[in-house]
C-alpha cells in the first residue's frame, strides 16, 4: 500500500515538473525577478502544512516552535505575495503613464 | 486518512480544493508571460492560495489551538506585509532571499514535527515517511541558512567576497556525508532521534557553509538554487504529510529556480557546479598578473561636458547598466538622462545581460521602478547587433558583463562568457567608481580602447551632472 501511494505521489510530481518548466520557459527574462518572487509565495504554500502540524491539541513541536513555524511560513506567503505585486505595478508599456511633474522639478 | 463516511466527505471537498489551488498556481505562473498579464496572473495566485488555506481551515483544531493560529499567521503576515512594503527596489534580491529562507525552515520544521509525532510510539517509522520527512528536514535547512547567508552578502552585513579556507570542499563532503548518514540510520530506525537531530545539524551548517565561498557577482545563480531548494523541500512535505497541493506546488517552485539556475549559468558560460565550488572572484587568484590586454595601458578620463555633447548629438545611444547602478540608486536619474536626450531626438535603448546585477532580471526591476517602458529594455542577444550602429554606448557600473577579453582572449577566466559587445559602438562612455577591478578582479581592456573615455565618480552624481548638462545644450 505505501509503496503505491508513495508511486502515485510520485506521479503528480513528475507531471507537475514538467508542466512547471513548460509554464516558466514562456517567461521572459524582463519578468524573471517578479517571476522568483511569485515561485517564492507560491512555496509558501508550506503554510498549508505547518497549520496542519502546528494548530492541533497537543502539536509535536510544542507551542513556541509551532507558532515558529506558522510565523515563518505565514511571512513567506504575505511578504512575498505582496513584494511581488509591488514588483508587477512597475511594469508599464511605452506611454501609458508619462509620469507628470517629473521634468525639471526634481532636484 | 479518517475512516468516518462524513470525515471521508470532508477530506473529499479538501482534496478538490486543493486541485483548485494547484491549477491557480500554474494559470498565475502562466500568465507571467506578459507582462501586461502578469498581475492578473499575481492575483490568481493570491486566489489559489487563499482556497487552500480556507480548505484547511475546516480540519484544524480551532478550541484547542486557535492562539498558536492567530498569533503565527498575525505576526507573520504584519511583519511579512511592512517588510515587503518598506524595502527598496535596490534591496530586492535579499528580501526575496529572507522570504525563501523562511519557506525552506517552514519545510524543514513541518517535516520535523511529522516525523517527531510518530516517535513516541514503539511502532517503527514507515520507510516512505522516515525518507521524505528527514530529506526535507535536510533540503529545508540548507535552504534556511544557505539564504540567510545570502541576505548577510547581499546586505553587506559581511563581505560579499567569496571566503574560503583550506579543505571547505572535504567539510562540506563530511556534513553532507553526515546528513545522508543521519537519513539512512532513521530509514533503518537505528538510533532514530540523535541520527535526525545529527542529520538537521548537518545540514544547518552545511546551508551557512555551501554559501559562503560564493562571491556577490554570483548570486543571482545561488538565489535561484536557493528557491528550487525550497521548492523541493515543500514538495517533499507534500510527500510527508500526503499533501497533493504541496506536492504540486513545490514542484513548480523547484522546476521554476532550476530553470533559471541553468539560464544563469549559461549566461555566464559556466557550469552550475564551477558556480557553487569554484570561488569564483576569491582575492587571492589573479593569475600573473593582467590578463591578456591587449589595449595600450592608457586611460582616457573625460569630462561631463564632453560627454553630454557626445550623448545629445548621438543618433542612438545605448545603456549597459550594471549592479553598479543598483549600488548608486541611480536608477532614477538614468531615466531622466533617457527623457532628457529623447527630447533632442535621440533614440535611447537599455541592453541588460542576463546576470547583471544580484539576481534575474534585477535590472529590469529597478528600471522598471523608474518608469522605464519595458519595450525599451533588450536582451543580449537582441541588442548585441544594434551596437555597431550605435553612436554612444553608456556603461553604467557594468564590468565584466562588458569585457571583450571574454570573447578575444583564451587565458581570461571569464574567456567564453557571452558579453554585451560595447566596445563595436562609435563610442563608449564608462561611469565608473575608481579604476579598482571588476567584482571578478579582472582587468578590463575595454578601458584602454581608443573609443572608450571613463567618467569618474558616483554614477548617480555623474548622471545628475550629466542631465543638467544635457539639458543646458
Amino acid at each position: 500500500m505505501n509503496a503505491f501511494h508513495l508511486l502515485s505521489e510520485l506521479t503528480v510530481f513528475v507531471l507537475a515538473v514538467f508542466v512547471g518548466l513548460e509554464v516558466i520557459s514562456k517567461v521572459p527574462a524582463t519578468l524573471h525577478t517578479p517571476l522568483m518572487s511569485a515561485t517564492n509565495a507560491i512555496h509558501g504554500i508550506v503554510l498549508v502544512g505547518a497549520l496542519l502540524v502546528a494548530v492541533v491539541a497537543t502539536p509535536a513541536l510544542g507551542p513556541v516552535l509551532s507558532i515558529l513555524v506558522v510565523f515563518l511560513a505565514s511571512l513567506n506567503v504575505f511578504g512575498g505575495y505582496v513584494v511581488t505585486g509591488r514588483m508587477l505595478s512597475m511594469f508599464k508599456p511605452r506611454q501609458t503613464a508619462p509620469p507628470a511633474a517629473t521634468d525639471g522639478s526634481k532636484k | 486518512m479518517p475512516a468516518g463516511a462524513a470525515e471521508s466527505t470532508t477530506q473529499l471537498g479538501i482534496d478538490f480544493a486543493y486541485l483548485v489551488t494547484g491549477v491557480c498556481f500554474i494559470m498565475g505562473l502562466r500568465y507571467m508571460n506578459t507582462p501586461k498579464t502578469a498581475r492578473l496572473g499575481n492575483t490568481i495566485s493570491i486566489l489559489g492560495m487563499a482556497i487552500a488555506l480556507a480548505a484547511t481551515g475546516i480540519v484544524l483544531d480551532w478550541p484547542a489551538a486557535w492562539w498558536i493560529l492567530s498569533i503565527g499567521v498575525g505576526a507573520g503576515a504584519a511583519v511579512g506585509i511592512y517588510a515587503a512594503r518598506a524595502v527598496k527596489m535596490t534591496a530586492m534580491p535579499q528580501m526575496v532571499a529572507i522570504f525563501n529562507g523562511c519557506g525552506g525552515g517552514a519545510a524543514a520544521m513541518v517535516a520535523s514535527a511529522e516525523l517527531l509525532k510518530l516517535h513516541p510510539g514503539t511502532a517503527a517509522i514507515p520507510a516512505d515517511l522516515a525518507i521524505t520527512s528527514v530529506l526535507t528536514a535536510i533540503i529545508g535547512s540548507i535552504s534556511f541558512t544557505g539564504s540567510i547567508i545570502a541576505f548577510l552578502k547581499l546586505q553587506e552585513v559581511m563581505t560579499g567576497r567569496p571566503i574560503t579556507y583550506p579543505g571547505q570542499q572535504v567539510v562540506n563532503g563530511l556534513l553532507a556525508l553526515i546528513a545522508i548518514g543521519g537519513l539512512v540510520m532513521v530509514t533503518l530506525n537505528i538510533d532514530t532521534l540523535p541520527a535526525f537531530f545529527a542529520a538537521l545539524a548537518a545540514s544547518l551548517v552545511l546551508g551557512v557553509l555551501f554559501v559562503l565561498p560564493i562571491g556577490g557577482a554570483d548570486m543571482p545563480v545561488v538565489i535561484s538554487l536557493l528557491n528550487s531548494f525550497t521548492g523541493l523541500a515543500a514538495a517533499l512535505t507534500g510527500f510527508a504529510l500526503g499533501n497533493n497541493v504541496l506536492i504540486i506546488s513545490g514542484a513548480l517552485v523547484g522546476a521554476s529556480g532550476t530553470l533559471l539556475t541553468l539560464m544563469m549559468g549559461k549566461a555566464m558560460n559556466r557550469s552550475v557546479a564551477n558556480v557553487l565550488f569554484g570561488a569564483f572572484g576569491a582575492v587571492k587568484k589573479v593569475e600573473g598578473g593582467p590578463v591578456g590586454s591587449s589595449g595600450s595601458g592608457v586611460v582616457r578620463e573625460s569630462s561631463v561636458d564632453d560627454v553630454a555633447t557626445m550623448l545629445a548629438y548621438a543618433r542612438q545611444v545605448i545603456i549597459v547598466p550594471g549592479y553598479g547602478m543598483a549600488v548608486a540608486q541611480a536608477q532614477h536619474s538614468v531615466r531622466e538622462l533617457a527623457d532628457q536626450l529623447e527630447k533632442k531626438g535621440v533614440e535611447v535603448k537599455y541592453a541588460i545581460h542576463p546576470v547583471a546585477g544580484r539576481m534575474p532580471g534585477h535590472m529590469n526591476v529597478l528600471l522598471a521602478e523608474a518608469n522605464v517602458p519595458y519595450p525599451a529594455l533588450f536582451d543580449m542577444d537582441d541588442i548585441n547587433p544594434e551596437f555597431p550602429r550605435t553612436d554612444v554606448a553608456l556603461v553604467i557600473g557594468a564590468n565584466d558583463v562588458t569585457n571583450p577579453d571574454a570573447r578575444s582572449s583564451p587565458a581570461s577566466p571569464i574567456y567564453g562568457m557571452p558579453i554585451l559587445d560595447v566596445d563595436k559602438a562609435t563610442q563608449v562612455v564608462v561611469l565608473k567608481r575608481s579604476m579598482k577591478p571588476g567584482f571578478a578582479g579582472i582587468d578590463n581592456p575595454l578601458y584602454e580602447l581608443p573609443n572608450t573615455s571613463m567618467l569618474f565618480g558616483d554614477a548617480k552624481s555623474s548622471i545628475d551632472k550629466l542631465v543638467s548638462a544635457v539639458k543646458s545644450l
